[in-house]
């Protein structure tokens, strides 16, 4: 299987050139990273070429690393059903750089990138259509990026004097548990109550 | 008399409708009776699973799969627990394999059962869902016995299940299946067999294969197109690789054809829980049904009276959790509705980093604009009942 999987690593790395940039092999899966602007090149190549066949759209997803100066991956999987393998496609992007749209390759891409720019804001160019898909109407920020509280910014309510219902900020009775459970042990980031005693 | 000014109109169907299958608003652009357009709004049970998992350990994480499509929770679980334990390098121990196979098959009973006859009541019939729904209060009770719960079972859990099954409950299972089949055959001649069934699904809501490819399909829909695609077979895991069952294809994309699939699929599923049931009770069907790596699946109570290790490890499963290794993966499984996948990135602690869930509902509702043009407004709700959609999933 791996060896099948680095023939065609080293098939797609050849053909792609300058477009890929990174590729690898871990527990069986094949993924490869790709410059923005030839994504859909790339999905083409893949959909057409005899040897890849990724004929099979599965899901477009973004993931948010905040570290990194391009903070957000797109990640594309496709399925190629005639020879049973899949192919994981990962394109690195900013909250201000489009992302070429896969609309005209894959008509699915359509929802899969709206929810992409719902949750991260990452936004596609080319796209007829980049509403809000998940989240209410109205709906401010980007839920899933790594520095949106998971408890948000509003709640709702119904008002029975205005007979309708309200946004409101959001207020806790009680605050936000994040418990910090990863060993002492192995060292934190922070000081637990007390030990700043020990280095007076 | 002047001409008439002739124009589209537009209508809501949903969010709250018998035959939307949950809260789906659908615009509707029509023409007279004649469907040209389909904007369907969905998020109306965004729960944000995906966000809530980032802050969970990954034990805490698994009930949030049964409240996706909670018509078959565990296949949800499973898809979950496969891509820890790729990541985590670990092996289910084979009774562990073969229990999860029979649930899996059982959740694919619940979920036909009640979509083959839910959409026969979208399509004109009122019958055919009592007659489901008791044979789903059967397999429910299947699962609080051996979960504690009718529907969220929390029960597969990474490198096992968290329980072993009881032989009485094997034997009860066992005489379900013979019952079951009957019920089947009566719901062929009472839904497959009518002509009312038949004049609203043959020839509705057709699809290519080509279409399935490109839109993002899978399960019943890709197979209603004549191609034999089942992850169960081509890319098995779990212990379906030994286990004899067929899958059923269609040949016209329509309708008709998914519906006679999934009935189809409702007998392999017997079939497939009928080995499992011999295999469980033979003498390699025995032994552990979770990993007995202490480091990931919980002690045993009666270890944590005796050894210190085991209580340890039991405190910090329940506290800390397990820590994942750093990398990422893509694991799929062939659930009811078609391909159920989870794309996990680890970043080396006890939380997922992300977990996206890939739910088949949300690429085949997307489908509906396409599939549903030209037709009549009656055929919506027809079209929807056979895509077989279940909002936890679609809006996650």
């Amino acid at each position: 299987m791996s060896s099948e999987l680095q023939a065609l690593s080293d098939h797609i790395a050849s053909s792609l050139g300058e477009a890929m940039t990174a590729r690898a092999i871990t527990f069986d899966e094949l993924t490869i990273v790709v410059r923005g602007e030839d994504i859909v090149r790339v999905a083409t190549f893949l959909r057409d070429d005899p040897q890849c066949r990724f004929v099979c759209f599965i899901d477009i997803c973004g993931a948010d690393y905040p570290g990194r100066e391009r903070r957000f991956d797109v990640v594309y999987h496709f399925l190629a059903p005639h020879h049973n393998r899949r192919i994981r496609v990962k394109v690195e992007t900013d909250e201000v750089t489009p992302v070429p749209s896969l609309i005209g390759v894959f008509p699915a891409a359509n929802w899969f990138e709206r929810e992409a720019y719902d949750l991260y804001g990452i936004l596609f160019s080319g796209h007829p259509d980049l509403r809000r898909i998940l989240t209410d109407y109205g709906f401010e920020g980007f839920p899933l990026r790594k520095d949106f509280p998971l408890t948000g910014y509003v709640e709702v309510r119904y008002d029975e004097a205005q007979g309708r219902v309200v946004y409101e900020p959001v207020k806790l009775s009680q605050e936000f548990r994040n418990f910090d459970f990863l060993s002492p042990w192995e060292g934190t980031d922070y000081v637990l109550p007390g030990d700043e005693k020990a280095k007076a | 008399m002047g001409e008439h000014n002739i124009r589209n109109f537009t209508i809501n169907f949903g969010p709250q409708h018998p035959a939307a299958h949950g809260v789906l608003r659908l615009v509707l652009e029509l023409d007279g009776e004649v469907v040209e357009r389909v904007d369907p709004h969905i998020g109306l049970l965004h729960r944000g699973t995906e966000k809530l998992i980032e802050y969970k350990t990954y034990v805490q994480a698994n009930p949030y799969f049964d409240r996706l499509d909670y018509v078959a929770p565990m296949s949800q679980e499973h898809a979950y627990c496969l891509a820890i334990e790729k990541l985590l390098g670990i092996q289910v121990p084979r009774r562990a394999q073969l229990i999860r196979v029979l649930f899996l098959e059982i959740s694919r009973l619940l979920s036909h059962l009640l979509n083959v006859t839910t959409q026969a009541m979208d399509v004109g019939a009122l019958t055919p869902p009592l007659w489901g729904f008791e044979e789903r209060e059967k397999l429910m009770i299947f699962y609080e016995r051996v979960s504690g719960s009718r529907m969220h079972a929390n029960y597969f859990r990474p490198g096992g299940v968290s329980m072993d099954i009881q032989p009485e409950l094997i034997d009860d299972i066992e005489a379900f299946c013979d019952p079951f089949l009957n019920v089947l055959d009566d719901l062929d001649t009472l839904v497959m067999n009518s002509r009312i069934f038949k004049q609203r699904n043959v020839d509705i809501g057709t699809i290519t294969l080509d279409d399935c490819w490109a839109w993002g399909f899978s399960g019943p829909l890709v197979r209603s197109c004549g191609v034999p695609w089942d992850l169960r077979k081509s890319q098995p895991y779990e212990c379906y690789e030994e286990l004899e069952f067929d899958i059923p294809v269609g040949k016209n994309g329509d309708n008709y054809d998914r519906q006679v699939i999934r009935m189809e699929e409702m007998r392999q599923s017997v079939r497939i829980m009928r080995q499992c049931i011999a295999k469980l009770r033979a003498p390699d069907g025995q032994g552990p049904v979770a990993t007995l790596d202490g480091k990931v699946a919980p002690p045993s109570r009666k270890d944590m009276k005796r050894s210190m290790e085991a209580l340890i490890h039991h405190f910090k499963l329940y506290t800390e959790g397990f820590h994942v290794p750093a990398g990422e993966v893509y694991a799929a499984v062939e659930a009811p509705k078609g391909e159920f996948g989870v794309y996990l990135v680890s970043d080396g602690t006890n939380k997922a980093y992300r977990c996206r869930i890939r739910a088949p509902g949300f690429a085949h509702l997307q489908g509906m604009d396409f599939m549903c043009r030209g037709h009549m407004l009656a055929d919506v709700a027809g079209v929807l009942g056979s895509l077989d959609i279940v909002f936890g999933e679609v809006d996650r």
